[in-house]
């Protein structure tokens, strides 16, 4: 077990633990923000550098601070560790710094974007970000492409998290989809036209931090924030069909993974129920989710709602206990 | 019972004096107000033969602009809905396709735009969170009707027409602009 302060929080964690994880462990505003880091995929993090903290303290033995930032994603604790994140102005200059390279090639096209709402880069943005760009080249453009029949890559929008890379990797069998070329040429694609066919693909979609996998069955329908998250299951074979359906009315305009205070699905949906179920019917709608009062989402909905029928949350903010959902 | 406000005021039953019982002073005194407002400058104008000037930036019924192009510049974002306090606005999106660059300025567009003009309070939000500076409220009036369902403004009455433009620089300036989006 290791000791660790983070903003003056106290925690104990395992050996190995990640400075993110221990932050997530006392939840609130010192949790870094993360865009590539996913803690349901191995191998996540380390490539966005949002999550910079400053540590103060080396660790027990060895007091010195790091002298430069680290990224609190890949960085484990050491016994007797301090780390400042939002009390460090360096960390929040650099995060600041880090946002300004995201935008650099980041279209400004919120409006027509369905993530807009939901996406953790517009949040980052919002948060930490300057209003305006210093950038003055041209951003790069893509052609949109069709990856599958149900995916739509938007590979302008893409900040090349390598999350949808990890996704396949270790959700699906084969991958066909990878980052192609170096550098700022580098981009997310299929080399030769090729569709992205396997049953749980559709999770490229759940864990991209921006707009740039999008649902095609959802592609312009509404906008997230006219939509009522309701969690819901059904009986399917493949996955624990354990889902949130997003419906306007009696309709279920889309089917995503419940997604947790941190952005992260709790678990894996297959595609059949992310893109063909869209029959109220066939779904057990359990409640309607619980969105942080500060989102775009949480928009005239609920209003009377006080106590939360399921204290899981959608976006990042207070932590809460997860919940087991009663079947 | 003691009065809250201490604005009522007690009830005399005092007895009236002579004068007061004719009240023909009364009565005179009240035809010289009424002969007194002969002579004023009227309040009211001969509505719809003459109209009351209106301010350049009157908040009245809303128009969707179209680009220099005449490509429409809205793109259903849904900001304005989501803005509104009345919840007068309604919208549906649709996907560009090709050929209809000249129609639609962006790749998405609003195939169905409604506001239901007897709920709009014309606070003027909507202009405030248009990112596309498409929606502008305008100088005009909603005009009266008998049937409530011909005050939902659909897109035929809303865009405005390339043939006839509708100037908003008036309510554009820069100051206007920079201040949106420092605030944003």
């Amino acid at each position: 077990m290791a000791k660790v302060t983070i903003d003056g929080h106290t925690v104990e964690v395992a050996d190995g633990t990640t400075i993110l994880n221990a932050a997530r462990q006392i939840g609130g505003e010192i949790v870094p923000p993360a865009m590539c880091y996913y803690s349901k995929l191995n191998g996540s993090g380390g490539k966005c550098r949002t999550c910079l903290v400053e540590v103060t303290k080396g660790s027990e033995k060895d007091p010195r601070p790091m002298p430069k930032l680290v990224a609190s994603c890949s960085t484990p604790v050491m016994d007797g560790m301090e780390v400042a994140n939002i009390t460090s102005e360096r960390t929040l200059e650099a995060r600041k710094g880090v946002v300004e390279f995201l935008l650099i090639n980041h279209p400004l096209d919120c409006p027509i974007c369905d993530q807009a709402g939901e996406c953790d880069l517009q949040n980052l943005a919002y948060e930490h970000g300057a209003s305006a760009t210093r950038y003055e080249e041209d951003r790069r453009v893509f052609d949109k492409i069709d990856i599958g029949e149900h995916i739509q890559l938007h590979m302008t929008r893409c900040i090349l998290c390598y999350r949808c890379v990890y996704t396949a990797d270790q959700l699906t069998d084969r991958r066909v989809h990878g980052v192609l070329k170096r550098g700022d040429a580098s981009e997310i694609g299929t080399y030769i036209e090729n569709s992205l066919e396997n049953e749980f693909i559709g999770n490229v979609i759940d864990v991209c931090p921006v707009g740039a996998l999008t649902d095609k069955t959802f592609r312009f329908k509404s906008r997230v924030w006219f939509l009522k998250p309701m969690d819901a299951h059904r009986n399917c074979g493949v996955c624990s069909g354990k889902a949130t359906v997003w419906m306007f009315g009696d309709e279920i305009y889309r089917v995503t993974g419940r997604k947790n205070t941190y952005g992260e699905v709790d678990e894996f949906i297959c595609n059949t129920c992310r893109f063909d179920v869209k029959d109220l019917s066939q779904w057990t709608i359990e409640g309607p989710r619980v969105i942080e009062n500060w989102s775009v989402i949480s928009q005239g909905h609920y209003a009377g709602i006080t106590e939360p029928i399921h204290k899981n949350v959608i976006g990042v903010g207070e932590k809460k206990d997860d919940v087991k959902l009663e079947e | 019972m003691k009065s809250l406000t201490n604005r009522s005021k007690a009830v005399s039953n005092k007895k009236m004096s002579f004068l007061e019982r004719i009240y023909l002073p009364a009565i005179i005194g009240g035809l010289f107000i009424t002969l007194k407002h002969l002579f004023k400058r009227r309040a009211t104008v001969k509505w719809p033969d003459e109209e009351r000037p209106r301010s350049d930036v009157y908040r009245g019924r809303h128009v969707l602009k179209r680009d220099e192009n005449g490509a429409e510049r809205c793109t259903a974002c849904g900001l304005c809905a989501v803005a509104c306090p009345a919840e007068a606005i309604t919208m549906t999106s649709m996907e560009r396709k090709k050929g209809e660059e000249g129609l639609y300025r962006e790749e998405k567009y609003a195939s169905v735009y409604e506001i239901n003009m007897l709920r709009c309070i014309f606070c003027g939000l909507c202009e405030e969170a248009c990112p596309k500076e498409a929606i502008f409220l305008t100088k005009e009036l909603v005009p009266t009707n008998y049937e409530r369902e011909n005050f939902i403004y659909g897109k035929d009455k809303l865009v405005e027409p390339v043939s006839k433009r509708v100037d908003v620089s008036k309510r554009q300036t820069l100051e206007v602009v920079s201040k949106k989006y420092n605030d944003r």
